[in-house]
C-alpha cells in the first residue's frame, strides 16, 4: 500500500516537475482551457447574479385591480370576500378612490392638476398580495379577470417574467455553451496528450520492454491532463475574477444613480470546487481516450 | 528454465524467421546463439520477454508458458529477466544514473534503496564515476556497460543480450563478454545472441547455431 501511495506521490511530483519544467508550453495550454472556459464561466456568473436581482424582485409579485366606477359597497363588500378566497392570494388590501386621491394630492408634483378637478376621476382598488410561480400568477389572471365589476387587472410583474424567459434563454446558451466547451477541453488534452506520448516514445519503449506494467506507463498521462485541467480552471476563476472587478466599477456607478448597491457577486467556494473537479475530470478524460488509442501498441506481436 | 518446443514464428508476408525450433537452457547455463545476419537469433531472444509471440509451439520461461501468457502478467515477467538491447535503447534525456534508476521506479523501492542498488550496479560495470555524465557522451564500450547496469539492478534470474559486442573494439567486447562470465559465476542463466565467433571460441560455451530459423548441429 505505501509502495503504491508512493509511487503516485512519485508520478504526481514528476508531472508538476515537467510542466514546470516546459513553462511556455505548460502556460499555452493552461491559457487555451482557461480562455475557453472562461466565456460559459462569465456567462453563468452573470445570470446568477441577474436571477439574484429579479429574485428580489418578484419576491411577492402584487396584482392591482381596478373596479368598475359603478361599483357600489355590496360590490365591493362581496369582491373582497370573494378576493380572499382565491387559492395564491396572500393579502388583500383596499384602496378607496378617496384614499387614491389624497395619495396623489400628496404627492406633490400632482397636486395643483388635482386640484383643478372637479370631480374624481379614480376607481376603487384592491391590491393583492400573491404568492407561488408564474403559472399559479396565471391562472389567478384569468380568475381575476372573469370577476364581476373589474375594469382592469395590472400584473406589476409582467416585466419580470419577461426578464426570467430571458435569462431561462441565457441559461440555455450558456449550457449549449458550456457543452461545446467539455467537448473542446477533451479535445485540447486529447491532444496534448498525444504530443507528450510522442516526445516520451522511447522511455515509454523502454520502461515497457523491461517491466513496467501499462497502468504505470499510463498514470503520468493522466495526471498530466488532470493537472492541466485544473490548472485551466484556475486560469478561468482568475479572468472572471478579474473582469468582475473591472465591470464592478461601472456597475457601482450605475447602480448609485439608482439608488441601489448591487454588484456582481464571485462564485462561492463550492462552485468553484465543483468548476475545479469539473475540469481535472475533463482532463482526465482527454488523457484517458488519447492514452487509449495512443499506448495501444505495447501489446506483444 | 527455459524451453522451446516446435517453435516456428512466421511474420506477415510469409517471412518465416524461425520453423520447428527446439531446445531447453538450465538454470546457470551461459550459451550462446550464433549464426549469419537474419538466421531468427534476435527473434529467438524475443519471444523469451514476449516481445513477440510464437506463431505456433510453446515457449517456457520458468515453467510458464510465454505464448499463452495476458497482457497484465507479462511486465512481472520482464522484471525478472535482464535485457541487453542491440540498439541499447538508452534514454539521453537524463543522467547514466536516471538511466539504471528506471528499472526501480516501476518495482515500488524506496528511492533511497533504489539509488543505493543503481550505485552498486553501476559499480559492478565500471561507471560509477560518470553517474552524472549524459549517456550521449559515453563510449560506446561505456554505453553498452551502462546497458548491462540497467538490465542487472533488479537482479534478475536471466540475462538476455542481443549482439551486445556488434559495435565495440575487441578490448571493450573482451570486457563486456568477461562481465557476462562474471554474472553466470554469481548462478544467472546468460543467453548471449552474437555472430563474433573469436569471442564464442575462446569462452568455451554451448553454443546454438541457428540456419534460417532451424538450429544447425
Amino acid at each position: 500500500m505505501s509502495a503504491w501511495l508512493r509511487q503516485h506521490w512519485q508520478t504526481f511530483g514528476l508531472t508538476l516537475s515537467r510542466l514546470a519544467g516546459n513553462p511556455i508550453a505548460t502556460l499555452l495550454n493552461v491559457m487555451v482551457i482557461g480562455v475557453a472556459l472562461t466565456l460559459p464561466l462569465g456567462g453563468y456568473m452573470l445570470l446568477q447574479n441577474l436571477g439574484g436581482v429579479t429574485r428580489q424582485v418578484t419576491g411577492n409579485p402584487q396584482v392591482s385591480l381596478f373596479l368598475a366606477l359603478d361599483a357600489g359597497k355590496t360590490d365591493i363588500a362581496a369582491l373582497e370576500a370573494r378576493l380572499k378566497q382565491l387559492p395564491g392570494v396572500r393579502a388583500v388590501r383596499f384602496i378607496s378612490r378617496e384614499q387614491a386621491l389624497e395619495g396623489l394630492k400628496r404627492s406633490g408634483d400632482m397636486a395643483d392638476v388635482i386640484a383643478a378637478l372637479h370631480s374624481n376621476p379614480l376607481p376603487d382598488a384592491f391590491v393583492l398580495e400573491t404568492g407561488g410561480g408564474t403559472a399559479e400568477l396565471e391562472k389567478l389572471e384569468t380568475e381575476l379577470k372573469a370577476l364581476p365589476k373589474i375594469a382592469h387587472v395590472q400584473f406589476d410583474s409582467a416585466w419580470v417574467k419577461r426578464l426570467e424567459s430571458l435569462l431561462a434563454l441565457g441559461r440555455t446558451a450558456v449550457s449549449i455553451l458550456a457543452a461545446l466547451l467539455a467537448v473542446g477541453l477533451v479535445a485540447i488534452t486529447f491532444n496534448t496528450i498525444r504530443l507528450q506520448i510522442l516526445t516520451q516514445k522511447d522511455e515509454i519503449e523502454v520502461s515497457s520492454l523491461i517491466g513496467a506494467t501499462d497502468a504505470f506507463i499510463r498514470r503520468p498521462f493522466f495526471y498530466l491532463g488532470l493537472i492541466q485541467g485544473g490548472l485551466g480552471a484556475m486560469a478561468a476563476l482568475a479572468i472572471v475574477y478579474l473582469c468582475m472587478l473591472i465591470l464592478n466599477r461601472s456597475i457601482l456607478g450605475l447602480a448609485q444613480l439608482y439608488g441601489s448597491d448591487f454588484r456582481m457577486a464571485f462564485f462561492d467556494l463550492p462552485d468553484c470546487f465543483a468548476l475545479l473537479t469539473f475540469a481535472a475530470g475533463l482532463g482526465w478524460l482527454g488523457a484517458y481516450v488519447s492514452v487509449s488509442k495512443h499506448l495501444s501498441n505495447l501489446e506483444p506481436k | 528454465m527455459i524451453s522451446f518446443s516446435q517453435v516456428r514464428k512466421s511474420y506477415r508476408g510469409g517471412h518465416e524467421a524461425l520453423a520447428e525450433l527446439s531446445f531447453s537452457i538450465e538454470m546457470g547455463e551461459l550459451v550462446f546463439i550464433t549464426g549469419r545476419s537474419g538466421a531468427g537469433k534476435s527473434t529467438l531472444l524475443k519471444l523469451i520477454p514476449a516481445i513477440e509471440r510464437p506463431t505456433s509451439g510453446t515457449v517456457l520461461v520458468n515453467g510458464q508458458n510465454i505464448g499463452s501468457m495476458r497482457r497484465p502478467a507479462i511486465p512481472y515477467l520482464r522484471r525478472n529477466l535482464g535485457l541487453i538491447f542491440q540498439d541499447q535503447k538508452l534514454l539521453y534525456d537524463r543522467s547514466v544514473f536516471d538511466n539504471v534508476m528506471l528499472p526501480l521506479a516501476f518495482t515500488g523501492h524506496a528511492h533511497k534503496d533504489a539509488a543505493r542498488r543503481a550505485r552498486a550496479a553501476l559499480d559492478k560495470v565500471g561507471l560509477l564515476a560518470r553517474e552524472k555524465a549524459n549517456p550521449i557522451t559515453l563510449s560506446g564500450g561505456e554505453q553498452q556497460r551502462l546497458c548491462i547496469a540497467r538490465a542487472v539492478v533488479n537482479r534478475p534470474g536471466i540475462l538476455l543480450a542481443d549482439e551486445p559486442t556488434a559495435n565495440l573494439d575487441s578490448a571493450s567486447a573482451a570486457e563486456v563478454m568477461e562481465m557476462f562470465r562474471s554474472f553466470n559465476q554469481v548462478g544467472v542463466t546468460v543467453l548471449i545472441a552474437t555472430h563474433d565467433d573469436a569471442l564464442v571460441q575462446r569462452l568455451n560455451p554451448r553454443v546454438l547455431t541457428l540456419k534460417q530459423g532451424r538450429l544447425e548441429s
